[in-house]
């Protein structure tokens, strides 16, 4: 079973490391101790024990998200953190309109619907981040809904986060090597695929919506394997034909 | 109404002057005595002097607080303290305000209510963090109780403004409703209509955090009626003008919570507003603000006189902005600002501030955002411990931070009892040595000989985590995250740190070597809670055995639907007989099993017979570690093996693969599926014993 391109898993999925394999471990690991990065031996065919090694996490480096990617990081309660984000593009659109119009206008009441529309958006703020996990990726991470206008760009930011490095692993230990660069989340010839679970609680595929009505129902997304989307409901299928997903 | 406390048979040759082994006071005197005693810790170890001691205390009790929901139950509290008139309850871990807790993970309050509803009848008072609340506790706490009083949620769900509305309209006698920052379902703003037109006895009504409009005519009625209203927080739809006619007809606030700042004023409101202000000499207590102009603010500065606290967290003031603002405030003990004040804005609270006690500062812009941050750095951070000399508690959330900046900053503040600081990258290093940030925390710990509370942050080894341990004598609290090298790291602060309560753990390459190394402190402690860290289902299982009365739960969530395999477990399974059949397929190659067997031999039996098997893929089926190496020689003639929600340990997957140099042995840890991950632990004390509610996810060992 050989896998390309090293631990691209490595900085994710914590799927090996040497400490949980010390005895295969200690005869290899000085052959690759000058090995700067391991993750970035790109393109060495490894054999299984170097597959081993260069997942070599090391404490301190090995996984160093930005602060935006990882759930619960920074340390600040969901609400709070609502309102910030609403906050900071309200300011911004305050901006904008001051550059648009040289005439501010005098009237109270514009400012009121302008802070009844921040309302809004704060109330979709409540949902603004929502949990993004990917089969086989422990590490779940948020995304802001109310950043994106359409599912390109969301998809776009979602495959930045979770494929940035490529993935090979199979995990399914057979031989054929799986195709390594997914291609887009909302193109059902890829390796995965992106749903949402909804208000009703039923997973859906995203894409089938308009993008408004997508922001009103989803709670969180997936990153699902296709092999397991069978069967996932789209909006127009028949309530009463809907099935529930069938891991296998 | 008290229940009357039976008076113990006097001894058969009692008087008053021969009572040595009993009590010298009566038992009357003893409980008024204590019934002056606020201090939970001081009637506690009153509690522990003897026994007479024990029930006056616990029949002079009136207020209760309950930092783990679980570790007690209604049962076991309604029975030591018959007279209660006030609870505070707290639930959930503290990192689910992090979403790091599933939804349903527990805490409901319904059950305490149900006793409470006989045994503390004439409860009065209920305070409530981290709890899930539903609309029909509400409703029933509002029913049950006549005298009841205060009521106030932080951090709770579950609920919606329908469960308010319950307790407006039902509650006769209430004098707070202070709702706090909630996962609320706000629906509309219709509860605050549902006072009764002769309600008149509020005190504290905060729904600043709630965002739907309300009534203002009702609550301009009902600020008039109510001439106790000492603290009323608003939310941001709130007009200034509306701000301006509660004003005036409540100038003896105490406490006062602004809506938004953000509104074009006539130069006749200004001044009235102002005026307003002016008349409000009680206010010790300002927040709100939302959006600000520079303009506004000024308009605040006569009510700023007397204020003890300022809360700016949901304002993005600039420096400037915040700098004249401080000037009026002089007597300012407590500050929350956002850090769009920059280094300036701290350098003013340094220069105005020299009564400051406590200090957070909160990110301003989302923190999510790619443009250049400004925010506050080590400079802020020491300007302000230069100039407020009482700083004992700060919060402090920075994109960058160096070892001596804290070390000095501690050395001018050596007063801390909170220590908070978060820097938001993880591991990230000193800025300017690029070392890790050991020494900062070291210096906190050696030099702050009175924290209590510390969350550390940046780059940190297993040195900070020694420090702690070898210094932090008084330490109660702490918080990690993205931390220490190794086990030895999370062992010196369990072996040290003798007043621990509460350790929460997060993304640490902490183990099971660490979680058992002294598993008797766990007696000691409220609760830990280990989540991201190395930990495995076997480390947790072994903590669970050597201490029964630890409650130990691990939760078991995924992005998909996990518990569906949790749910299986109860299908029915192939008997036994047909897996030996399977010993005589001789042509067999591929074999997918699913939900089925009894256990190992099942299994064994395949790989033993079957001579041309090439693909075994199984899920969810009894068979472990002792089936997998039965014939670890067969997979060398197999393609794959494939084994998932089975027994499997990674001992086992570790000595097939030393078995086995050849095959590929591969782990793969997906949170939820993998029954060896221990990817969330949370580990408490408890009298009350394994807890009957927890949802499919959480496992309790």
């Amino acid at each position: 079973m050989k896998t390309n391109k090293g631990c691209a898993w490595g900085e994710r999925g914590r799927i090996l490391t040497a400490k949980d394999f010390p005895s295969v471990v200690s005869h290899g690991s000085s052959r690759f101790s000058d090995r700067a990065n391991p993750v970035a031996s790109v393109g060495a065919v490894l054999e299984p024990r170097e597959l081993l090694t260069a997942c070599l996490s090391q404490e301190g480096t090995g996984f160093s998200p930005g602060a935006s990617q990882v759930v619960g990081w920074p340390p600040i309660r969901a609400y709070r953190m609502n309102s910030l984000v609403n906050q900071a593009k309200s300011q911004r659109a305050e901006e904008e309109k001051e550059i648009d119009e040289t005439d501010k206008s005098k009237d109270p009441s514009k400012k009121k619907i302008y802070t009844k529309t921040d309302t809004a958006a704060k109330e979709k703020g409540q949902l603004g981040f929502v949990k993004v996990n990917m089969d086989g990726v422990p590490i779940g991470r948020k995304v802001d809904l109310n950043a994106h206008s359409c599912y390109d760009t969301l998809a776009q930011m979602l495959e930045d986060m979770f494929f940035r490095s490529t993935t090979t692993v199979n995990s399914r230990g057979g031989e054929k090597e799986q195709a390594t660069q997914p291609s887009k989340l909302l193109d059902s010839s890829s390796e995965f695929v992106l749903t949402y679970e909804d208000k009703e609680g039923d997973w859906m595929l995203v894409g089938d919506v308009p993008w408004g009505m997508f922001l009103t129902s989803v709670k969180r997304l997936r990153i699902m394997r296709t092999s397991e989307a069978n069967g996932l409901g789209t909006r127009f299928q028949e309530r009463n034909e809907r099935q529930r997903i069938k891991p296998i | 109404m008290n229940h009357k406390r039976k008076n113990p048979d006097p001894s058969p040759d009692s008087d008053e002057s021969t009572t040595q082994l009993s009590s010298p006071f009566p038992d009357e005197v003893l409980e008024r005595v204590l019934s002056l005693l606020n201090s939970r810790k001081d009637r506690n170890s009153v509690s522990l002097v003897c026994k007479d001691w024990y029930d006056a205390e616990r029949w002079s009790r009136t207020h209760v607080f309950i930092g783990n929901c679980y570790s007690v139950s209604p049962e076991i509290l309604t029975r030591r303290f018959p007279n209660i008139r006030s609870v505070t309850l707290k639930g959930k871990p503290r990192f689910s305000d992090f979403d790091l807790v599933p939804p349903k993970w527990g805490a409901y309050v319904h059950s305490w209510l149900l006793l409470f509803a006989t045994k503390y009848h004439f409860l009065e008072e209920l305070r409530l963090k981290r709890m899930t609340v539903s609309d029909e506790s509400l409703k029933f706490l509002a029913l049950s109780f006549p005298n009841f009083k205060a009521l106030s949620l932080l951090s709770c769900d579950g609920f919606s403004t329908d469960g308010l509305a319950s307790i407006t309209t039902h509650c006769k006698n209430l004098t707070e409703l202070d709702i706090q920052e909630n996962d609320i379902d706000d629906k509309s703003g219709k509860w605050l209509s549902c006072f009764p037109e002769n309600f008149m006895s509020l005190e504290v009504l905060n729904f600043a955090n709630l965002n739907s409009d309300v009534n203002f005519e009702a609550l301009e009625r009902l600020v008039s009626r109510c001439k106790s209203l000492k603290v009323l927080k608003v939310n941001e739809n709130m007009t200034l003008e509306q701000l301006h006619r509660l004003l005036v007809l409540a100038p003896h606030l105490r406490e006062l919570g602004t809506g938004s700042l953000l509104q074009e004023l006539m130069p006749r409101q200004h001044s009235e507003l102002k005026s307003a202000f002016n008349n409000c000499k009680n206010l010790n207590i300002l927040s709100g603000f939302y959006e600000v102009t520079s303009i506004f603010l000024p308009v605040l500065y006569p009510a700023c006189t007397n204020l003890t606290f300022l809360n700016l967290s949901y304002a993005a003031l600039r420096s400037d902005e915040l700098s004249n603002l401080l000037i009026h405030c002089p007597l300012l003990q407590r500050l929350w600002v956002q850090d769009s004040v920059e280094d300036e804005g701290l350098e003013a609270v340094g220069s105005n501030c020299p009564l400051l006690e406590e200090l957070r500062v909160f990110p301003a812009s989302d923190p999510f955002e790619d443009e250049i941050l400004h925010g506050v750095t080590e400079t802020g951070f020491l300007a302000v411990s230069y100039g407020c000399k009482k700083l004992h508690y700060v919060l402090y959330f920075c994109r960058q931070m160096t070892n001596a900046a804290v070390a000095t900053i501690v050395q001018n503040c050596p007063d801390f009892t909170h220590f908070r600081l978060c820097i938001m990258n993880p591991r990230q290093p000193d800025y300017q040595t690029n070392e890790p940030m050991d020494e900062a925390f070291g210096a906190v710990v050696k030099t702050c000989t009175k924290l209590r509370r510390l969350a550390v942050s940046g780059l940190l080894t297993d040195l900070t985590f020694e420090y702690i341990g070898k210094y932090a004598k008084n330490l109660e609290t702490l918080s990690v995250a993205f931390a220490g090298s190794s086990d030895w790291g999370m062992e010196c602060v369990l072996k040290g740190c003798p007043k621990l309560r509460k350790l929460e753990i997060r993304d640490c390459p902490f183990g099971n070597a660490a979680l058992l190394s002294s598993f008797r402190k766990y007696e000691s402690m409220r609760s830990l809670w280990m989540s991201g860290c190395k930990v495995t289902m076997d480390g947790c299982r072994l903590l669970a055995q050597e201490m029964p009365r630890l409650n130990v739960e691990v939760i078991r969530e995924c992005g998909n639907d996990g518990c569906q395999a949790d749910k299986l477990y109860g299908q029915e399974r192939m008997p036994h007989l047909l897996f030996s059949l399977f010993e005589l397929c001789t042509n067999l190659e591929t074999l997918s099993v699913a939900f089925a067997g009894s256990s190992d031999w099942g299994m064994e039996c395949v790989l033993k017979g079957c001579p041309k098997l090439r693909k075994l893929e199984i899920r969810d089926c009894p068979f472990g570690n002792a089936a997998l190496l039965s014939s670890f020689r067969k997979y060398e003639s197999m393609r794959s093996l494939w084994m998932s929600g089975c027994k499997v340990t990674m001992d086992g997957c570790r000595l097939l693969a030393q078995e086995m140099p050849r095959l590929n042995v591969e782990v793969i840890r997906e949170c939820g599926n993998d029954g060896c991950q221990a990817d969330k632990l949370y580990v408490y004390r408890s009298v009350a014993g394994p807890r009957k509610d927890a949802p499919p996810f959480v496992l309790t060992l």
